[in-house]
């Protein structure tokens, strides 16, 4: 047996393979936060006057609010002046108007993350928002769906061009002062994507935005908005790396979704942040909020996530289920292995008559690894015949590890249906021995039972995302059975 | 093919094989039988690989090839097929593609060419028409929530699958009821071929009636006490297995 634990240490113990770092000039603000940083930045981003208030009010409520501490996640105080709020390539004030333009070296780092964004968007047909550190360098397929009415552009862009939607949408699923995470971000967001789908269209295309977090000591605060008129159709695709470093990087996005009458928005995630060395050192802090609102009778909201990478994982996409007849989805796989803390989970909150959900969340811990799902089912007083099923397995590889289950269930309606079910188990020394019995070596072993272990998650993903899922499962965890 | 000599394996401190010495030729059925704790189970385990057991002295050749230098995974490439006495469970691993993984690691070892999914559907609804099973069985979770004669005949399955130059098969006639076990004999005698060897280690003789051994040695406290045909099995039947301990201890 000693002999194989060595094995299967050395197969944990693998570097993360997108460590590495783009050498890009940047200018960045010096760090600090005060309501000049904020100007700074809305000035840089040429925001109208509402934009700029929103800031400031957002910042003067963050001043007043506490960073949360009920998450089961341990880390050092943050010092938030330490942190830079701005920083863009060089580049910037010249916007590349094609690829062509793109700094190569930009080019060059998806490349290394295997993403050749010229070649794999066209062959894949998915349309990429690519978001280099704070500010989108390269979107294309922009024309295609400027044919069907869809806007999908960065954040800013949609400040200047459409200031009207966002105006009217910003804020109005995740306020300004929902929570510290989300307030900071709302004081401070560099950029991210924006997505209107107008009534009746179906987005032609899978949106998909990389996000990269990049210059040293800059927290990265994207904020998306995605809003699916009536009777429309989105499908969203968001991935992740991020290069290896030496310090903690803050990183606390927002993402709002709104989903009018019949309309359907499906989100789906595959993150892959520096989650630290084996101890622990230099991995992102991933404070998230995300949720969906499905405003209009018969809508639905899904969210699909593969979380493998940061330090800390502090995120919980939700639901607000108002329309009649809504329906809300969330389908997680959260991978947890040598120090990396994730507390995570959703909220459906049901609001209006016959309104559903699904919850299928698959935590995998190895090493030393934390892994909570925290997820909390609301049946409001009006939501009559309102059902939830919830089903919450754990994976366990190895012995130093540990899985979390916290489960909140707030049912103010008679005529609600609720069901909870939970499982822990873990791989053993006997199936690892079956498997080589078979001829089946002990890494390939381990990767056939975990994605066993999350296949009903799996499937719920776009079939070229779901194959770099298992993909990215299959590097960051390999074996480990004590 | 299998050569075994005088073989010793402890677990922990306990010793459990005290120098076992086998000999095992292509198409032979040899039967080992022995008491409970006699270490008939570990030394099928030893053959396949098991960590769990540390070999303290002798030696396990196959094929001329020193076997104990080979992880559990390459023995199998090789054609060493161990059928469990307990198949785990792996819950949502399908059946199908655990034996599909299978089966393409050892073509792969053999330098052949993976089988694609057409293929491979083929040819397991071939097998298990040959065992009498439902092909609904490969699409269920590795043994999940299969009963015990289920399991033994999916082990079954899977060496019809891998055909195996050596198979070890560890009390496959354990928690059968009659009707079970005639069709898991059945399957094994299906698989009985000149290229072929077949050790089956059992408790009692009735798996005997069914599938005929060309040889019989009784494991006694780590050692083989008695080796000889048929009849000695029989032997065994009528005057249990204490006479034996007897020689063993004298």
């Amino acid at each position: 047996m000693a002999t194989e634990s060595e094995n299967l240490e050395s197969l944990v113990n693998r570097r993360y393979e997108h460590g590495f770092v783009t050498d890009i000039a940047t200018e960045s603000l010096p760090p600090g936060l005060d309501e000049d940083v904020i100007r700074a930045i809305s000035a840089r981003k040429n925001e109208p006057e509402f934009m700029l208030e929103w800031r400031l009010q957002a910042y003067r409520q963050w001043l007043e609010m506490r960073e949360p501490d009920w998450a089961h996640v341990h880390y050092p105080k943050i010092d938030y002046n330490e942190i830079s709020y701005f920083s863009a390539p060089k580049s910037d004030e010249d916007r590349p108007k094609s690829l062509d333009e793109v700094d190569p070296k930009l080019l060059e780092t998806y490349d290394k993350l295997g993403i050749p964004l010229h070649e794999r968007a066209r062959l894949a047909g998915v349309a990429v928002d690519a978001v280099f550190d704070s500010v989108s360098v390269a979107t294309t397929f922009k024309e295609k769906l400027a044919d069907v009415g869809v806007i999908f552009c960065s954040f800013s862009e949609a400040v200047q061009e459409h200031p009207a939607l966002v105006r009217k949408y910003l804020g109005t699923v995740v306020p300004r002062r929902d929570n510290f995470f989300a307030a900071l971000n709302a004081a401070v967001f560099s950029d991210g994507s924006f997505v209107y789908i107008p009534k009746g269209v179906r987005c032609p295309m899978e949106l998909s935005t990389y996000f990269r977090i990049n210059a040293a000591n800059t927290g990265q605060f994207e904020r998306t908005l995605i809003i699916a008129d009536e009777g429309s159709h989105v499908s969203y695709l968001e991935g992740c790396t991020a290069p290896m470093r030496d310090e903690n990087q803050l990183h606390a996005a927002v993402v709002e979704l709104v989903a009018l009458k019949d309309a359907e928005i499906k989100y789906s995630t595959v993150q892959n942040w520096y989650p630290g060395d084996e101890n622990g050192v230099g991995g992102i802090y991933n404070f998230v909020t995300k949720r969906g609102d499905c405003r209009g009778a018969n809508s639905k909201i899904s969210w699909t996530q593969v979380e493998t990478g940061s330090a800390i994982t502090w995120k919980y996409p939700s639901c607000l289920l108002r329309g009649e007849n809504s329906v809300g989805e969330f389908y997680s796989v959260a991978v947890a292995n040598n120090m990396q803390q994730a507390d995570t989970g959703t909220k459906m909150i049901h609001i209006g008559r016959n309104t559903s959900s699904t919850i299928v969340s698959k935590g995998i811990s190895a090493g030393r690894a934390e892994n909570a799902y925290r997820g909390l089912v609301r049946v409001m007083p009006q939501a009559h015949g309102a059902r939830n099923h919830t089903q919450c397995d754990s994976l366990l590889i190895g012995k130093q590890c540990g899985a979390h289950t916290f489960p909140y269930m707030e049912i103010k309606n008679p005529t609600a249906r609720v069901e909870h079910e939970a499982t822990t188990s873990k791989i053993s020394a006997d199936q690892l021995f079956y498997c080589r019995q078979r001829g089946i070596s002990e890494e390939d072993a381990v990767n056939m039972i975990v994605n066993g272990f999350c296949k009903e998650v799996f499937k719920e993903l776009p079939m070229e995302f779901a194959v770099e899922a298992q993909a990215l499962l299959n590097v960051s965890l390999e074996g480990a059975v004590g | 093919m299998l050569e075994i000599n005088n073989l010793k394996s402890r677990i922990g401190d306990s010793e459990i094989l005290r120098g076992v010495s086998l000999s095992v030729k292509t198409g032979e059925v040899h039967a080992i039988m022995g008491p409970n704790g006699s270490g008939k189970s570990t030394l099928a385990q030893v053959v396949a690989g098991h960590e769990d057991y540390e070999v303290s002295g002798g030696s396990v050749t196959y094929d001329g090839k020193d076997l104990l230098e080979l992880e559990p995974e390459e023995r199998a490439r090789e054609g060493i097929f161990l059928g469990f006495q307990y198949p785990v469970e792996i819950p949502g691993v399908n059946n199908a593609y655990l034996l599909k993984a299978a089966v393409n690691a050892k073509r792969k070892h053999q330098g052949l060419g993976e089988v694609d999914a057409f293929e491979f559907l083929k040819l397991a609804r071939e097998k298990m028409a040959m065992l009498g099973m439902d092909p609904k069985f490969l699409n269920r979770g590795v043994n999940e929530g299969f009963s015990g004669g289920e399991k033994k005949r999916n082990e079954i399955l899977q060496m019809a699958m891998l055909e195996p130059r050596l198979a070890i098969l560890d009390e496959t006639d354990s928690g059968l009821d009659i009707d079970a076990l005639k069709a898991v004999a059945e399957g094994v005698n299906t698989l009985r071929s000149p290229d072929r060897a077949i050790v089956l280690v059992t408790h009692y003789q009735r798996l005997l009636d069914y599938i005929q051994p060309d040889f019989v040695h009784v494991l006694s406290e780590g050692r083989i006490v008695r080796s000889g045909d048929k009849s000695l099995a029989l032997e065994l039947e009528e005057k249990g297995y204490d006479w034996l301990r007897e020689a063993a201890t004298a």
